[in-house]
């Protein structure tokens, strides 16, 4: 009888172990950013200066928020058609086939790929392409880490809503069938309407996942800290600016990057909450 | 024929020409989500077979100077990755024993109290844990271990923000096998008198073992590859270390060392191909050990 209390109190503190670690991770960003919003105030989030010479410092997060969203939303953008057509292809027109088996197992690995050799790939391949194609700034900036990002987050997309798409019940395109829709029309008019929410959860996930990553939009996007000045301008992102200033940083300067970091946690946080909550509403 | 059965076959005409067009175009757009895989491994094994020898993987990396001479001479640059290789499994491992107990423990915890605000809030809070980007967890690791603990960039940091990424995915992946087995097995077992402690060790851990073992194998070849938290805590070694308290170099933190200096950036290719075979070949073992449990 004893040792099912045991059992079960070594349950229950193993959770607190993971409540602990979030409920720290808070704590801890929040307490590291505390110097900088003391010198800058909440006009740090809005503010667009990045000044770290001595003594006249200035810090402020915008052309990395802006940075960030924007190449974000066009990595979404870009995979949308990729990766609303490939989860067609696996859970629509080739569903259960030995084809879609092996398309998929190829998109997973796309997933598995390490984000430094994606940048590795967009700085030696990708970039020398665009430079081809009169991309001003040498290949770099927002429009390359974009597509570089889009190429990323695809698998994320496709697995959830090739997973719903399976989900429609077969009655429902039968019906459709049987009135005289052609395939493209029971796509459009049943199984897209009936698998919206799983496909939209997909794509915010993914959105998600676009804004934290780091190593290989620190490659491709030009690093300048300011506000884009067009989609073939350069940039930084909230990740890649931590990534490149860390090394060098101390004082104020890393405050400001651990406040650029509290950012960014909310900012992921919030969007992965929203797609969960679609999916669960789902269930 | 008459004029409306005309304008239905007209109809009908474009309606399956659309259709068709629809077919190739979902077809085409789905071969160019999947070209970049097959170019990119195109390219790491065009590059980077010529450098991969028993010596890339036994050898430290040449200093520049040593790779520009053999630029100059036209000869492959000399050395190998294993301080890489050492780094990259001492804090693999490290984080795996952190993170494997404590996740499959709070998994075995959700999937014993379900509907429980307790449970609930942990699942989300899990759910949460697994969005974070690797970089801020390269920050806590930094805040948690490298200014407090070790007094310096550290292995112990590195696999601390590991761990904390491996942690949500090794929670999730343990609830969801477990619920695949039937609770009679459990009832079972606790009909017979078998202590909580007992059923939990031989009956549910075994049952679920091949799904749990799928769960961490992913959860490791996710973090394999990890550069931007492994920057921020064990920032790199030009020689193989193996204290837990000093920095520590990693594959891919090598590939990013190579691909800052001119005069190495040929070993770029050579790295990024073992890591990338370290790296499928562990996802793909996972998903045959998934596919035979099934």
């Amino acid at each position: 009888m004893n040792s099912d209390k045991i059992a079960k109190a070594v349950l229950f503190l193993a959770s607190v172990i993971i409540l602990l670690i979030a409920g720290g991770m808070i704590y801890s960003l929040v307490e590291g950013s505390i110097p900088a919003f003391k010198n800058f105030g909440l006009s740090f989030i809005w503010s667009n200066n990045w000044n770290p010479t001595r003594n006249q410092e200035s810090y402020g997060a915008l052309p990395f928020i802006a940075g960030t969203i924007i190449t974000s939303v066009a990595a979404l953008l870009i995979s949308l058609p990729l990766s609303f057509s490939t989860s067609l292809f696996l859970g629509e027109y080739y569903r259960g086939t030995r084809l879609a088996k092996v398309l998929g197992t190829m998109v997973d690995l796309l997933a598995g790929i390490p984000s430094i050799v994606y940048g590795l790939w967009g700085f030696y391949v990708l970039r020398p392409l665009l430079i081809d194609l009169g991309l001003p700034n040498q290949g770099f900036g927002i429009f390359p880490a974009s597509i570089i990002l889009a190429i990323m987050i695809i698998p994320y997309a496709t697995s959830l809503s090739t997973e719903i798409i399976t989900m429609v019940p077969g009655e429902l395109k039968e019906a459709a069938y049987s009135l005289g829709a052609t395939r493209m029309e029971v796509i459009f008019s049943v199984i897209v309407p009936s698998a919206r929410s799983g496909i939209v959860a997909g794509y915010i996930l993914s959105f998600g996942r676009a804004l934290g990553e780091t190593m290989a939009v620190t490659m491709l996007i030009g690093n300048a800290n300011r506000i884009p000045e067009s989609f073939f301008g350069t940039g930084n992102t909230m990740a890649s600016v931590i990534a490149n200033q860390f090394g060098e940083a101390d004082g104020l300067k890393l405050s400001a990057l651990i406040a650029i970091g509290l950012l960014l946690f909310l900012i992921t946080g919030i969007i992965n909450s929203a797609g969960k909550l679609i999916i669960k509403r789902m269930e | 024929m008459d004029a409306t059965s005309k304008i239905l076959r007209d109809n009908l005409g474009r309606r399956t020409f659309k259709d068709r067009y629809f077919r190739g175009l979902v077809v085409f757009l789905s071969l160019i989500t999947i070209s970049p895989i097959v170019l990119i491994i195109y390219k790491l094994v065009e590059k980077g077979i010529r450098q991969i020898s028993f010596d890339f993987i036994i050898q430290t990396p040449p200093d520049t100077f040593e790779a520009m001479t053999a630029l100059a001479n036209g000869e492959l640059i000399p050395g190998g990755i294993a301080n890489g290789i050492t780094g990259t499994l001492m804090m693999v491992v490290l984080a795996s024993v952190l993170a494997i107990p404590v996740g499959v423990i709070t998994g075995i915890y959700l999937y014993e109290n379900p509907g429980k605000p307790m449970a609930n809030l942990t699942r989300n809070i899990s759910d949460i844990l697994q969005g974070v980007p690797s970089i801020v967890l390269g920050l806590i690791a930094y805040i948690w271990v490298v200014k407090p603990i070790t007094n310096g960039f550290s292995a112990l940091a590195g696999s601390v923000s590991l761990a904390i990424m491996m942690l949500p995915m090794i929670v999730r992946s343990t609830e969801e096998t477990l619920k695949m087995i039937p609770q009679t097995i459990k009832e079972a077992a606790l009909a017979l008198g078998v202590p909580y402690y007992k059923v939990i060790l031989k009956v549910l851990i075994p049952t679920g073992f091949s799904g749990l073992l799928t769960g961490i194998l992913l959860g490791i070849s996710r973090v394999l590859g990890e550069t931007a938290p492994l920057m921020l805590t064990a920032l790199g070694s030009t020689m193989i270390n193996l204290d837990i308290t000093k920095p520590t170099s990693a594959v891919p933190l090598l590939i990013w060392e190579f691909y800052n200096d001119p005069n190495m950036v040929d070993l770029i290719w050579s790295s990024s191909l073992f890591l990338m075979a370290m790296v499928l070949t562990l996802n793909l073992l996972s998903k045959r050990i998934a596919a035979r449990t099934k």
